[in-house]
Formats: C-alpha cells, sequence, structure tokens
C-alpha cells in the first residue's frame, strides 16, 4: 500500500464554517476524487451543488445523470479508467443504487457512497432527519458481500471520513459509505483543513507485472487483488456474474464458494484494521451507551447527566458501522450489565449489539422513527433503567 | 518449402476474441457471431489502438459479447451499459469506448440511459443487437417487438407499439444512426468503420435472426429462412426520414445510414462553456496539452 500526499489544487485548507454535506464535497476534494456523478435529493443535494461549483477550479469532472442508477454505474466506469469517484444520495436514490452497489462489491471496485439519511421508507422525510438506512446499506443488495461504512457525528467528521473513505475502498477494493444524516449534514460548524502535505492518501495496488500474467482477481498476500486501469493494455475482463481469478464467468457452485468467501473474507479478515471507534469511560462502567452519528451528540448530555446521577455510565461511539466492532462488543458484555443503543430507527444497530453480547449483557434499544432527534430524557430513562 | 512456411495459420480473430472462451454460447443461427466478426473486422480496419478500446455489455445474449473480446471487457448490468460506459469515458477521454448489447438491455430497461446518453452527445459508439425479443430467458415481449408478434409472455401476440430505434436516437440528438441486418455483413463492418471514426453519440442497430424463440414461436423457419426474409425485404434507404423506420411484423425493414451529423461532445461543450465562464481559472479537462 502506496501512500501518498493530497494534491493541493484539491484541498481549501483553512478554517472554514461549513455544513456536512460541503464538508463531504471538500473532502472528496482532497482525497483526489475528480469525478463526481449525481442525481439530485435532499438532503443530500448540497454535496452535489459544492463539488460542480468546486471541480472546474481543480481539474475533473461533474456530472449530474439522469437517476442514481445511472450515477453509481457511471461511478463504477469511472473508477476502472482510473479515477477517484463518488456520489451521494438519500433514501429513495439509496433505495436505486442497489444492484449497482452489488456489482461494485462484485467487480471489486473502489467507489465511495455518501448516504444523508433522511426519514423513511419510500419517500418519508425528505428534509428531515433519519438514520434507518444501516442495515439497508449492509444488505441491501441481493447475495453475500461485504462493504465498509463509516459515520460521522458533525462537518468536521464528514471532511475527514471521506478522506478515510476513498483511503479504505482504494485499500480493500470495496464500495465505501460515508452514512451521515440530515442533521450533520444540514449542521453548520468549524470545519479545520489542514494543509495538503498533511493529509495522507492511500494510492491504489496497481500491478506492475507482465502483462500476459494479470489476474483482476488473484488475491493478494493482503486478500486484495491487484487493479488496473482500462486502457494501459492489459485487455482485462470483468463481469457481475460468478467468476474466476481471470475475471471470466464460471457458473457452478465451486466457483460461487470461491468468489462469495474472497469479497467476503477480504473485508472480515481486515476488520481490525477497518474498524474505528471512540470509548469513554467503559473500563469500570456498568452501562455502555452505544451510538454513532447525530445520535451521539444528542446522548453526550443524558450521559453526563446518569454520571451526575452516580451511574457509572461509558460510551461507544461507532465510527465505523460496518465491519461491526464484533469483538469489542463481546469484550464489554462480559464486563458491563447493559448496553444503551439509541438510533433514529426501530433498533437496527442494536440487533447487531444484542447479538454481538450474546447474554453477556442486556441491549436495551432507544428507538426514535426520526424526524427528529431524540429527546436526551428518554435516554437518560433507559441509561437508569438499565443500571438498575 | 520451407518449414517456417508451414507454421500454424493463424485464426484471423485471435487478436480480437478470448479464444480461451470460444466455443461462445450463441444458438446455432445466431446473428450477434456475425455482428462481432464485422465489429473485429471493422476495428482491423480501422487501425485504432486496440489497447484504448473498451466495451461495455449489459446483460441478455449480446450481453455476452463483453466476455469474448480481448479488450478491456466490462459484463454490467442489465440496462446499464450506457451509463458504465460513460463513466469510463469522461474518466478516461483517451479510450474508445464501445456499448455493445441487445434490444431488451439498450432500449427496454435501459432505455432511460439511452436518451439521455444521446442527448449530451456522450462519446460513445453503441452497437444494438435487436432480435426483438428477450431470448437470454425465453422469448418475451420487448420494447422492439413488432405488432402482433407471438412472444412468451405475449402468447395471443403483441398489442404494444414498439420502439423504432434510429428515430428514437435520431430525435434525442445521436451524431450517427445507422440500421443493418446480420446479412448486411460487410455493411455493417462499414458502417462500425465509419462509426468509429467519428465523435459523439453514434448508434449501430443490427437486426439478428433469434432463431430458438422468436423464429421458432411465430413459425418463422431455420437460419435460412430469415436471412431470406432480411433478402427479400430490407431496403436500403441512406439518409431516409427517421419517421419511416417503423418495423412491422415480417415487413419492410428500412436499412441504411440515416443521421450523419457533427456537434461538439459532452466534454468539448463542458470545456467550452466553462473556459468562456470561467477563463484562464479554469482548469480544462480531458485535453492534451
Amino acid at each position: 500500500m502506496r501512500k501518498v500526499k493530497a494534491d493541493p489544487k484539491g484541498v481549501l485548507t483553512g478554517s472554514h464554517y461549513l455544513d456536512g454535506d460541503f464538508a463531504i464535497a471538500e473532502g472528496a476534494l482532497a482525497a483526489g476524487c475528480r469525478f463526481f456523478a449525481g442525481y439530485p435529493i435532499t438532503p443530500s443535494t448540497e454535496t452535489a451543488e459544492r463539488f460542480a461549483e468546486r471541480i472546474p477550479f481543480v481539474g475533473g469532472v461533474f456530472i449530474q445523470m439522469e437517476d442514481e442508477i445511472a450515477s453509481i454505474t457511471a461511478l463504477i466506469g469511472a473508477s476502472w479508467a482510473g479515477q477517484k469517484a463518488m456520489t451521494v444520495t438519500s433514501g429513495p436514490g439509496f433505495s436505486l443504487m442497489m444492484e449497482n452497489i452489488g456489482l461494485a462489491a462484485m467487480m471489486e471496485t473502489p467507489i465511495v457512497i455518501a448516504n444523508v439519511q433522511r426519514g423513511g421508507p419510500s419517500t418519508g422525510l425528505p428534509t428531515l432527519v433519519g438514520q434507518a438506512d444501516m442495515m439497508q446499506v449492509k444488505f441491501g443488495s441481493h447475495g453475500d458481500y461485504e462493504i465498509i461504512a463509516l459515520s460521522p457525528e458533525s462537518p468536521q467528521e464528514c471532511f475527514d471520513l471521506t478522506i478515510k473513505a476513498f483511503n479504505l475502498s482504494e485499500t480493500y477494493r470495496v464500495p465505501v459509505f460515508v452514512m451521515t444524516d440530515e442533521c450533520v449534514g444540514h449542521m453548520h460548524e468549524k470545519v479545520v483543513i489542514p494543509p495538503a502535505e498533511q493529509i495522507e492518501l492511500v494510492e491504489r495496488k496497481y500491478y506492475e507485472g507482465p502483462k500476459e500474467k494479470y489476474l483482476p482477481y488473484k488475491p493478494d498476500k493482503d486478500l486484495v487483488p491487484f487493479m488496473v486501469k482500462a486502457g494501459d493494455g492489459y485487455r482485462f475482463h470483468t463481469t457481475g456474474l460468478t467468476h474466476d481469478q481471470r475475471g471470466y464467468p464460471v457458473i457452478n457452485a465451486e466457483a460461487q464458494d470461491w468468489c462469495v468467501k474472497h469479497l467476503v473474507d477480504k473485508i472480515r479478515k481486515n476488520a481490525n484494521k477497518i474498524i474505528e471507534y471512540q470509548e469513554d469511560q467503559t473500563d469500570n462502567a456498568e452501562v455502555v451507551v452505544v451510538s454513532y452519528g447525530i445520535t451521539s451528540r444528542v446522548a453526550i448530555k443524558p450521559v453526563l447527566d446518569a454520571r451526575k446521577a452516580g451511574i457509572k455510565v461509558g460510551t461507544l461511539r461507532l465510527i465505523t458501522v460496518w465491519p461491526f466492532p464484533e469483538s469489542r462488543v463481546k469484550e464489554l458484555a462480559q464486563k458491563i450489565k447493559a448496553f444503551v443503543v439509541p438510533e433514529l430507527n426501530l433498533g437496527q444497530i442494536c440487533r447487531e449489539v444484542e447479538r454481538c453480547a450474546a447474554g453477556g449483557a442486556a441491549a436495551i434499544s432507544v428507538p426514535h422513527c426520526g424526524g427528529w432527534v431524540h429527546d436526551p430524557d428518554d435516554i437518560l430513562k433507559a441509561i437508569k433503567e438499565a443500571a438498575r | 518449402m520451407k518449414t517456417e512456411e508451414l507454421a500454424e495459420p493463424k485464426n484471423p480473430m485471435e487478436d480480437f476474441l478470448r479464444m480461451d472462451r470460444i466455443p461462445h454460447i450463441w444458438c446455432p443461427g445466431c446473428g450477434i457471431g456475425t455482428v462481432v466478426t464485422s465489429f473485429a473486422d471493422a476495428l482491423r480496419k480501422s487501425e485504432i489502438d486496440l489497447d484504448k478500446v473498451a466495451v461495455v455489455s449489459g446483460i441478455g445474449c449480446a450481453g455476452r459479447v463483453a466476455g469474448y473480446v480481448k479488450f478491456d471487457s466490462f459484463h454490467s448490468t442489465h440496462g446499464r451499459a450506457i451509463p458504465f460506459a460513460t463513466g469510463l469515458k469522461l474518466a478516461n477521454p483517451e479510450l474508445n469506448v464501445i456499448v455493445f448489447s441487445g434490444d431488451g438491455d439498450i432500449a427496454g430497461i435501459g432505455g432511460n440511459h439511452l436518451i439521455h446518453a444521446a442527448r449530451r452527445n456522450m462519446d460513445i459508439l453503441v452497437i444494438c443487437v435487436n432480435n426483438f425479443n428477450y431470448a437470454m430467458t425465453g422469448g418475451q415481449v420487448a420494447a422492439t417487438s413488432p405488432l402482433s408478434a407471438n412472444l412468451s409472455t405475449a402468447p395471443y401476440g403483441n398489442y404494444e407499439y414498439p420502439f423504432s430505434l434510429p428515430y428514437l436516437v435520431d430525435t434525442c440528438g445521436a451524431t450517427y444512426a445507422a440500421r443493418w441486418t446480420a446479412l448486411h455483413i460487410r455493411r455493417v463492418t462499414r458502417s462500425i468503420q465509419e462509426a468509429l471514426a467519428k465523435r459523439g453519440f453514434r448508434f449501430i442497430e443490427v437486426i439478428t435472426p433469434c432463431v430458438t424463440l422468436y423464429a421458432r414461436r411465430n413459425r418463422l423457419g431455420d437460419g435460412l429462412n430469415l436471412l431470406k426474409y432480411y433478402y427479400d425485404k430490407s431496403e436500403i434507404q441512406h439518409g431516409a426520414d427517421t419517421r419511416t423506420l417503423g418495423i412491422d411484423y415480417q415487413g419492410k425493414l428500412i436499412v441504411g445510414k440515416f443521421v450523419d451529423r457533427e456537434k461538439p461532445t459532452f466534454l468539448e461543450c463542458m470545456n467550452t462553456h466553462l473556459q468562456k465562464a470561467l477563463g484562464s481559472k479554469y482548469v480544462p479537462y480531458g485535453v492534451k496539452p
């Protein structure tokens, strides 16, 4: 894995007052993304607008496609031609993208997709917050595969995690998702963009051996195959069909076993290198609040209130939601009474916490259908109940 | 005779096909293979850099073309070959991007992408194999099935009006539109050559026989009968008004080159416009210094 410094052309170094959506666009530009295909959808459109406004001065392409299906498919093409590519969307657009998210996973194509989550299902709450796509991002396309999903809690993290998303997608040849939400997307805060030389980027692992020996799906030591670019003379083939290491379709159970396990293993076996979370006062905790995105901001007050009331509360903030920090939750479950999981859905990630806790500790969901954030008192109530 | 002269003769298609994937899956009497041969022939005659050729297919019988041609080749999802090609072309404007797929893929499920790529004048060549039905799945009715033709999901005959593809892409702004049948091997080759030499959104429809499904269901005989039908019923009318190109069941097939116009491509429009709007601050994209 080769690391390089960011190209100063895309980096708007300085202190800014930006909303999360704009910060995603700046993160993408800083990460060297020079291809953006998108379709307008509230509350994500500002990212596309910002990119369209900025890219002419950086050198690259913004294209507004005819729909979200076209947008995500164009990213896959652009990535195979050697560009870092991204799109942004929200609920309905995200649903439209599902089939080709599977194609990107199957072709092992690095792309970045930001989902500024709003209330669903269907058209739901276009202008109001939700966090109910957290299972869809993991399981939304058909078949078994793995992806990486990050969840920023602030505009600053929108910037930082978009860069991280590109680095992860280039490292693992996998679609990576920035799962933000309407609140973080539309929240204005200070965003510090460092000088280009302080931004570390991962360069795609390109194959450099003899052309006739190139195999697009031969796993390297880290399980990630080398990539090449269209136009470089490798004359490679890639398909959404079950394939062998040559990328040729093979339609039988043995090939399926190899192909699917490879897609899954390259993420699962590297999970410890991918997963990032933030922990606070978990050492002697009896209750741990697990949260992500805007909800981790809302959880600050009830956690402080509970501590004032003498309850030993720790927090586990998920920065990487997928792959899920399974082993850490397992460890904590052995030491604590209960997890409290507030989220703007009816318990999607709580279900995962419960699965990993495996009975070692209770998992108490603090559900919310979205449209607004939690009342901090509801979280406090759950913490008190958990400590009982 | 010297021994080297006795060397194994090389298959003329070897430079163009993944020989390790032959034999292909197409039925005997299917026309897709001849279109691929014409495509290879056109590339040879065009003398373009084959390393810069990228072929994108969707799903279906013709969607398998990407798997057989020896270029950078992408077998994408159903209907999405055109946006995939759009991404490839815009990310590396040096590529010669060709979409090779079927009527169901390009004009049915992918119809939205077809009209928008033509509207934007995306610099790609689309070769659309039209066999009047969804063949890979067993002969269902398509957006191109002629009225009254019998299909497995139109078991009493088709009552939906079909698309006339050259007319559709013409009205959307394509720079090149032609229609041939799989019988017109040399003309298909020449047409692909001509289209490869042009820029912008170029579209070639090739009517091909589907012996196994469309022909059998409609009792149209074998491959030879269908070729005879093409021979008898196709009429070359270069420059024909694209409004007149509708295809009736077993009716006349008007073929030829209908559209050949010059206009700036998407990237040319983008560069010209942004240069004008932003002056020297604009960083041109995909333009060789």
